[in-house]
């Protein structure tokens, strides 16, 4: 039966990006989809009822959403190059990381960046607390999984790429090669990858993107 | 090999309960283990130094963290009997994202109909309800979310029901009134065994909770 993949995401997303590394690792075409999301499609509005929001695959039609869930059936999809391990206690792992990363992680780097008083100054410590503990997974591996690209590279890939371009555009050091060897040594080693870089906005591109949105955040009303 | 399990918990936490019906329904042997919220034991620190809370799920030494994550471990270790996720690939990536849904919004728009007042209490029920109406939505005419078996989305989702009578007592409204479909799936869900079991009372919930109303000045 033909195969019929389409991904609905935005070029500067960092989910969307993910699905978009998942689906050309594992080697299965699609055809992506760029949504404006001040102007949302109607497909998408049909196939994100709940949430409205990118990125969602379309597999033959049946719609999935959420990035996380998103790679999950994508490995269990297409059994090739698999992208989570297999034992369970490793699986359960990844997974909890991939949730810190996207439920904690994310809002405290937000806090940290944009936040006002004592929430930032809270925000910037924990922070650099939680970073540290994802930094602690790697553990002397060259990836989160051991030695080549797994499920956890690919959901850090905001750390990698989206964090320093954000840190740049407002001028902080709250994530650097000082601070966090290992982590920077784990870009290093993930930026080596062709796809990798494929699947990341390019940087001039984001760095301009970013700045923008800041001064409007900035000079909104409060 | 022998199989070690101990559960650290907290008897009235929801996510908590998904663990031991989870458990319930694999009839794995466990020792449960209740912690005192407000003076965490070490074993609870040192098993999850991350997020320090419950529950946690200790297998031959390992922990295991976040109801969801542990569920799903329970579900790939135990995977001879009772399984909770479908076996579809579609059908598990719909059931995880209702489980995420659920996480995203039941919790927090629960919290605010028992922990604020007035207006932003009104607001808080009306959002209760619609997430309501969107499970509702999603169950159709299943008798179970997983369809015509219990599974991971339902297990996640009835513990809510035992923190039912604490909202509705606090926040003055009645969810059979309103959602009569939501209503039916649970006492479908109460005549399993496994679930009965788990669920405490929701009359001993709300003790606790006006314990803690009158300590938050809510009283």
């Amino acid at each position: 039966m033909a195969e019929e993949v389409k991904l609905y995401g935005t070029w500067v997303s960092p989910f969307s990006r993910r699905i978009e590394l998942a689906l050309k690792l594992k080697g299965v075409p699609f055809e992506y989809m760029e949504e404006d999301l001040s102007n949302k499609s109607p497909e998408l509005l049909k196939y994100n009822p709940v949430h409205k929001k990118i990125p969602v695959l379309v597999h033959n039609g049946k719609p999935i959403a959420e990035s996380l869930v998103i790679l999950e059936y994508i490995d269990e999809t297409w059994k090739n190059n698999p992208i989570l391990p297999q034992d369970p206690y490793q699986r359960a792992m990844v997974r909890f990381w991939a949730k810190f990363i996207d439920e904690k992680i994310l809002a405290t780097g937000w806090k940290a960046n944009f936040g006002e008083g004592k929430e930032r100054e809270v925000a910037i410590e924990e922070f650099a607390e939680q970073m540290k503990f994802l930094e602690n997974e790697l553990n002397g591996k060259d990836f989160f999984e051991g030695e080549t690209i797994g499920f956890l590279d690919i959901v850090a890939n905001l750390i990698a790429f989206w964090f320093p371009v954000r840190q740049d555009a407002l001028g902080i050091e709250a994530f650097t090669q000082e601070k966090f060897p290992v982590l920077f040594k784990w870009i290093a080693n993930i930026t080596k990858i062709d796809l990798v870089n494929e699947c990341r906005p390019p940087r001039e591109k984001h760095l301009a993107f970013v700045k923008a949105r800041i001064e409007g955040l900035q000079s909104a009303p409060k | 090999m022998a199989n070690e399990v101990v559960l650290l918990d907290f008897w009235p936490s929801m996510f908590g309960i998904r663990v031991r019906i989870a458990l319930a329904e694999k009839g794995v042997k466990y020792e449960y283990k209740e912690e005192d919220l407000k003076n965490k034991s070490p074993l609870l620190l040192q098993m999850n130094p991350v997020h320090k809370k419950i529950p946690v799920l200790i297998h031959n030494g390992r922990p295991f963290c976040e109801s969801p994550i542990i569920v799903q471990y329970i579900d790939e270790v135990w995977k001879d009997k009772a399984p909770l996720l479908p076996s579809d690939p579609y059908q598990r990536a719909q059931a995880r994202f209702w489980v995420d849904f659920i996480d995203k919004k039941m919790y927090d728009s629960l919290r605010k109909t028992w922990t604020t007042k007035g207006e932003e209490q009104e607001a808080a029920k009306k959002e209760f309800f619609e997430v309501l109406k969107t499970l509702e939505g999603q169950l159709g005419d299943k008798p179970f979310f997983g369809g015509d078996n219990f599974g991971y989305v339902d297990l996640s989702l009835i513990p809510f029901y035992c923190w039912f009578y604490t909202y509705e007592t606090c926040g003055k409204f009645n969810v059979e009134a309103e959602c009569p479909k939501f209503i039916a799936w649970v006492k479908r869900c109460l005549q399993r065994e496994t679930v009965a079991k788990a669920l405490p009372d929701g009359k001993k919930v709300f003790e606790f909770v006006s314990a803690m109303r009158t300590n938050l000045g809510l009283e």
